[in-house]
Formats: structure tokens, C-alpha cells, sequence
């Protein structure tokens, strides 16, 4: 009896270690699945920001690198100066040169995301509702442009959009112009270009989005009353509006930042941070006056992509 | 409403006993309208024929039951009936009114859809509202109506809910409300209760009678639940390959199935194959092997002599007991293989001599069942003359 009650004791501890081997298993497990991408955020998106701030606080100086050192020993009184000059954000504001340039970025991003919502839809719509053998072949189309390098395919859009280019020349040869027309170093340039290399990352999260919607909520609307038009504002838009604010997302953020396409396809008129940034950087060699227009852009953009994904949170948690 | 006759939706034909004419439902009486005629339907997919030449009337406040397994084509042709599909060739005229070329948002159907389709960014309020709002009604009547559906569904308390918000049967409510809010002429239901558990199903087959009869709208219902047809339908059509096999009250779809098939696919039933050994205006006996025994039925049949036919017979209507009952025809032994307790009644699987099983259901009348009944019992099966139904097809 008393050998009995002693296994089942010994059985029953044995259970527990084992029970508790194995979540702590599972924490460890967990842990490395959550390490592994944020020790990829950490050395290749935070300490580069963390490296940038710090530029944008220093002084430019004619060194290598080019910006003073925030910290400075002071060797005769013993003290360690930190030195964190503000005058970077201060000019910033100063300056309407640069909220110019942020306005128009925003600009130039808000209406090429919005078109090229326009463009992605019906490509997306259509590709969703095709049979599904077509439809490998068509999402494969889509992505196939990325096969080719992005910078010679802006430059095929110069070769399109110059003086004597093919659209021009097409143009001509149908009589729908007598001169040719200045489309390259324009905004609209700038416009077409950013609505072409983004597409796909509209189309795709369109696509998913639609794809996933129940076909008979649309016989359910006809059944209802509503004309195939009526249906698709009240029920395929609604349905599609995760795509729709994901592919924004993915095509806005970008293009608020491009620099290729604005410095190939744009005129000098073209204000962009992208090329602010640039020039900042190359032509002034001021480090931490660039480093600063990065930072500010980086809120400018973060904070209201944090509101978005807050809301949507709020909203899936319902 | 007055005018029209009253019919018991439970029984069906346990009404047709009065000589009166205006007693009878419609579809008995001589030269009555039609409400819904559907004229020669056919409707191809490519190679495929879904429903092949199919004719049907049906009439003001039925409550109709396609009946069918799938691929039989009954949501094919409820498909064409919201106009969500369009006719190979053939007519169908709503309320005398020829459907074709007339788009799915201008009839005056209206249909609850199997999956219900209820609109999941839309409060339960707003999903029914839909339809009112597209005939631009204003606001103040779609507030009321929309209030009178859902207190009609008993949903009053849900209005402000969204549909993933809801449990299954809430749901199924909401898309019924959603499909009569707009008092269609003809509702089109398919598989209404499919998706409820079984107890709910029940509860839901008697309200749904309850909204037919009180609204006095026309329903074909598409289901491949024969028990659902029959609690639920004035007539049943019951589909195979495209084709209506047989049109009838739920009562005679049981009863006298007309088909192999339709005595096999609406309830259970045991078939002896067999030869006619006499034909009689009013009576046949046949003879077979599988049985073991002359069957003897006391209907007429028209055919050859020596024909090969089934004689169909419901385990219900089975007696077993162990002792010889009185009679000659219509009795065959076997042994018990099987028993099936299910509390109200017993199944058992006797074997006959000739290998043939045959299913015998008996309620459970009393609680020690009399002469107790165990495997490998010798039974003696019986029945009565007009228990069982011949069929030639």
C-alpha cells in the first residue's frame, strides 16, 4: 500500500515537472519566433535611426564624417559636454522651403495613391472574378514588371513621354495634336510614374479583399432591388475597404519618400522631400540638416499610419 | 385572403374530404389560376442539362417544396424563378406575367438565400431596410416596417447588432425578415433551415408556416430534407436529374410514391422485387423469390402480365411478432440480425430465408414491450392488403 501511494506520488510530481518542462518550452519557442524578426527591426531599422537622430542633433563641420561629436571631453576642467544642437528642426520650420516641399510630397503622393486606386480596381475586381486557372496566370502579369529593373523601367517612361517620344509621336501621326506636347519633367510626369511602379502593391490587397467576398451578397442586393451599380457602391466597396486602405498605405508611404522617379520623370519645378533629402545630403554635404528632414519625415508619416492601424484594431476587436 | 380557400398546411390532404368545392385547395380544382407557371424549363450549362423540359403550377398561398438531392437541379430552377439565371428555352410567368428579360432587381421575388447573404457591414436594422431603401421609401415608413419584421421575427431587441453578432438561428430570422419586408408576391427559400441544428429546425418549421400563412405570400422552398418537405409543404415536387419525378401532397409522396426512386428517397422502405401472377381491375398478387411468398396488393396497376415489378413497403407498417399470424398472403419469416432501441420506437433488420433484408420499425407502446423480441429470434413478418404499393418504374 505505502509502495503504492509512493509511485503515484512519484507519478504525480513526474507529470508536473513534465507539465512545466513544456511551457516553458513553448515560452522559448514563442520568444525565439518574436526575436528573430525584432533583432532584424533592431539592427537594420532602429540603431540606423538611433545613428540618424543623432546626426540631426550634431553641427556640420568640415571633417570626416562631416558632423561634429554630441559628446566632448573637456580635458582641463574634467567635464563630459553634451552638446545637442536643435537649430536642424528649428530651421526646418524656419525655412518654408522645406514644409513646401513636405506639402508637396504629400500632394503628389495623396493624388497618385488616388489614382492609382482608380487603375488597381477594376484590374483587381476583374482578376477576382476571373475562373481560377486564368487567374494565376493574370496575378503573375501583375507582378511581372518586378522581373525588370525599377530604374530601366523609368527610363522606358522617358523614352514614352520625351518630345519626339512614342506617345507624341502617335499623337501626331492620328492628328489628335499638331504640336508635340511637354509631358516629361512635368508633375504629370512625376504622376504616371508613381502610378505605374506602385500598382502592384495596390492590386494585390484589392485583390485578396475582393477576392474573399461571398458572391451572393451581390444576388442578394439584386434580389433586393438594388441596380448592379447600387450594389457595387453599397456592398463590393464597403467589402473591399480593408484592401483598399492597405494597398493606400503601401503605395502612399513609398511615394511620399520617392526620389528616382521625381528626379527622372520630374522638372526642376518638381518639389519633393525625396530630393531635398538628397540634396541635402550630396550637393550641401549637410548631414545633419538631411538627417532631420528624414526624421521629421518619418513622423510626418508614422503617426498617422499609427492612427489608421489603431482604428482598425478598435474595429476588428468588436 | 377571404376568397381564397383555407389550407390546413400541416396535414395537406387530410382537408379533401368535402364535396365543397371551395374547400379543395387549388391545385384540385378544375381550370383555377395559377399563381406561378413554369412552361417547358430547360437550362443547359454547356453540355450539362440542370433541369430538363420541367412544367409546374403553383398556386396563390402555397407553400411548395422542391425536393431533391443535389445536383437534382431544384436551385437551378429556383435560380431562374429570382432571375439570377436565365432559361435555355421555356417561360415562367409570375402572376401572369412572362419573367423573361425582366433583371433580378424588377420582380416581385424575392429570396433568402442559403448562406442567408446577410450584408455583415450592416446593422440587422440596415440589412432589412435594404430593400425598402432601393424603392426610395421614405424613411419614417421604413422605420416602421423595418420595426414590424423584426418584431414579427422577434428580434426587436437586435436592431442595432451586425450579423457576425449573431447566433445561427438569429441569423436565419434576420435573412427571412430581409426577404419579406418588401412583401414580395412569391418568396423563393432555399435550404431555409439547412444550417440549423435539429431542434431549432423544428421550432423554425412551425413559425415559418406560421409568417406563410398569416402573410399570404406564395413560398417555394428548395430542400434536400424530405422530413423538412413534409412538415413544411402544402405540395412537394420531388427532383431527379433535372426532372420533376413526381408532384404531390406530402401525404401521397409518402404513401403512394410513384417511382422506385421516390419511394427510396422520402423516407425508408423495403422492395421486393417480383412477377405479376394476376392482374385484377382492383387487386394484384405477385410473386417473389426475394420475399419467399405471394405478395397481395389491393390496388389496380396497369401492366403485362409477367411484368417485373417492386412491391414497396414502409417499415412502419410492418407487424413482427413471433407467433403465426392469421393469414397466408402477405407473411414471411425471417430472423432477427439487428436491433435498433431509439426510445419512442425499435428498429430491427430481419434476414429473410432468401438473403434479403427488410427494415421493421415498431413504437415502443408499452415499457416491457410484451413478448420481448432478442437477436437471432424467428419472426413472422406481416401487413395488411394495402399497406404496401406497387411500382412498375
Amino acid at each position: 500500500m505505502s509502495i503504492q501511494t509512493g509511485s503515484a506520488w512519484v507519478d504525480g510530481s513526474g507529470s508536473r515537472l513534465a507539465k512545466y518542462n513544456f511551457l516553458s518550452k513553448v515560452n522559448w519557442g514563442r520568444f525565439g519566433v518574436i526575436a528573430v524578426p525584432s533583432l532584424w527591426l533592431g539592427i537594420f531599422f532602429f540603431i540606423p535611426f538611433l545613428v540618424v537622430f543623432k546626426i540631426s542633433l550634431s553641427e556640420t563641420a568640415i571633417a570626416v564624417p562631416p558632423y561634429t561629436s554630441l559628446l566632448e571631453w573637456d580635458l582641463e576642467e574634467a567635464y563630459l559636454n553634451l552638446k545637442l544642437n536643435l537649430g536642424n528642426y528649428l530651421y526646418l520650420f524656419e525655412d518654408t522651403f522645406y514644409l513646401d516641399a513636405y506639402l508637396s510630397s504629400i500632394k503628389i503622393a495623396s493624388v497618385s495613391t488616388f489614382f492609382t486606386l482608380l487603375v488597381a480596381f477594376p484590374i483587381a475586381y476583374l482578376i477576382a472574378r476571373s475562373k481560377p486557372t486564368t487567374r494565376a496566370l493574370l496575378l503573375s502579369l501583375v507582378i511581372l514588371p518586378f522581373w525588370t529593373s525599377f530604374l530601366l523601367r523609368v527610363y522606358a517612361w522617358m523614352g514614352f513621354l520625351k518630345k519626339n517620344g512614342l506617345v507624341n509621336e502617335f499623337l501626331l501621326s492620328i492628328g489628335v495634336i499638331d504640336q508635340p506636347l511637354t509631358m516629361l519633367q512635368t508633375d504629370f510626369a512625376v504622376y504616371i510614374g508613381i502610378v505605374y511602379t506602385y500598382l502592384p502593391f495596390m492590386v494585390l490587397p484589392l485583390y485578396s479583399a475582393l477576392e474573399k467576398m461571398d458572391m451572393t451578397l451581390l444576388e442578394a442586393a439584386e434580389d433586393l432591388g438594388a441596380k448592379p451599380a447600387t450594389s457595387f457602391f453599397l456592398i463590393t466597396i464597403p467589402m473591399a475597404i480593408p484592401g483598399i486602405i492597405a494597398g493606400c498605405v503601401l503605395v502612399f508611404i513609398p511615394a511620399v519618400g520617392e526620389f528616382v522617379i521625381p528626379a527622372l520623370l520630374g522638372g526642376s519645378d518638381t518639389l519633393m522631400i525625396g530630393r531635398v533629402l538628397w540634396d541635402e545630403f550630396f550637393l550641401n554635404r549637410d548631414w545633419p540638416m538631411a538627417s532631420a528632414v528624414a526624421i521629421v519625415m518619418l513622423v510626418v508619416l508614422v503617426l498617422p499610419i499609427m492612427l489608421i492601424r489603431n482604428g482598425q484594431g478598435k474595429e476588428e476587436a468588436v | 385572403m377571404t376568397s381564397t380557400p383555407t389550407i390546413d398546411q400541416q396535414s395537406g390532404a387530410a382537408l379533401v374530404t368535402s364535396a365543397d368545392a371551395t374547400s379543395l385547395p387549388l391545385w384540385k380544382q378544375d381550370g383555377a389560376e395559377p399563381f406561378l407557371r413554369i412552361e417547358n424549363i430547360t437550362k443547359n450549362f454547356g453540355e450539362f442539362t440542370a433541369v430538363d423540359n420541367i412544367s409546374l403550377d403553383i398556386y396563390k398561398n402555397e407553400l411548395f417544396c422542391l425536393l431533391g438531392g443535389s445536383g437534382s437541379g431544384k436551385s437551378t430552377l429556383l435560380r431562374m424563378l429570382a432571375g439570377f439565371e436565365s432559361p435555355t428555352s421555356g417561360r415562367i410567368l409570375i402572376d401572369g406575367v412572362d419573367m423573361a428579360g425582366i433583371q433580378p432587381w424588377k420582380r416581385p421575388v424575392n429570396m433568402m438565400f442559403q448562406s442567408y447573404a446577410l450584408f455583415p457591414h450592416l446593422s440587422v436594422e440596415d440589412n432589412i431596410a435594404f430593400g425598402l431603401k432601393r424603392e426610395g421609401i421614405d424613411r419614417s415608413e421604413v422605420k416602421q416596417r423595418v420595426a414590424q419584421m423584426l418584431d414579427m421575427v422577434q428580434l426587436g431587441h437586435l436592431g442595432k447588432r451586425k450579423p457576425h453578432q449573431l447566433s445561427g438561428g438569429q441569423r436565419q430570422r434576420v435573412a427571412l425578415a430581409r426577404s419579406l419586408v418588401k412583401r414580395p408576391k412569391l418568396l423563393l427559400l432555399d435550404e431555409p433551415l439547412g444550417a440549423l441544428d435539429k431542434k431549432l429546425r423544428e421550432e423554425t418549421q412551425f413559425e415559418l408556416i406560421n409568417i406563410q400563412e398569416e402573410l399570404g405570400v406564395t413560398f417555394v422552398v428548395v430542400t434536400h430534407d424530405q422530413e423538412e418537405a413534409m412538415t413544411l409543404a402544402t405540395r412537394i415536387g420531388v427532383m431527379n436529374h433535372g426532372v420533376i419525378v413526381q408532384t404531390a401532397e406530402p401525404h401521397d409522396v409518402y404513401e403512394y410514391p410513384n417511382s422506385r426512386f421516390v419511394a427510396e428517397f422520402v423516407g425508408s422502405v423495403n422492395l421486393f422485387e417480383g412477377k405479376v401472377i394476376e392482374d385484377q381491375p382492383d387487386s394484384v398478387r405477385i410473386k417473389s423469390k426475394e420475399a419467399g411468398s405471394v405478395l397481395y396488393v389491393n390496388h389496380g396497376i396497369s401492366c403485362a402480365p409477367n411484368q417485373k415489378v417492386s412491391v414497396a413497403l414502409r417499415p412502419e407498417k410492418i407487424k413482427i411478432g413471433k407467433r403465426k399470424p392469421d393469414q397466408d398472403e402477405n407473411c414471411i419469416q425471417g430472423i432477427i440480425e439487428e436491433i435498433a432501441y431509439m426510445g419512442s420506437l425499435s428498429v430491427y433488420r430481419v434476414r429473410l430465408a432468401s438473403g434479403k433484408e427488410v427494415r421493421v420499425t415498431q413504437p415502443n407502446m408499452s415499457r416491457d414491450m410484451g413478448e420481448r423480441l432478442t437477436w437471432n429470434d424467428p419472426v413472422y413478418l406481416s401487413w395488411t392488403v394495402d399497406s404496401s404499393v406497387v411500382l412498375t418504374a
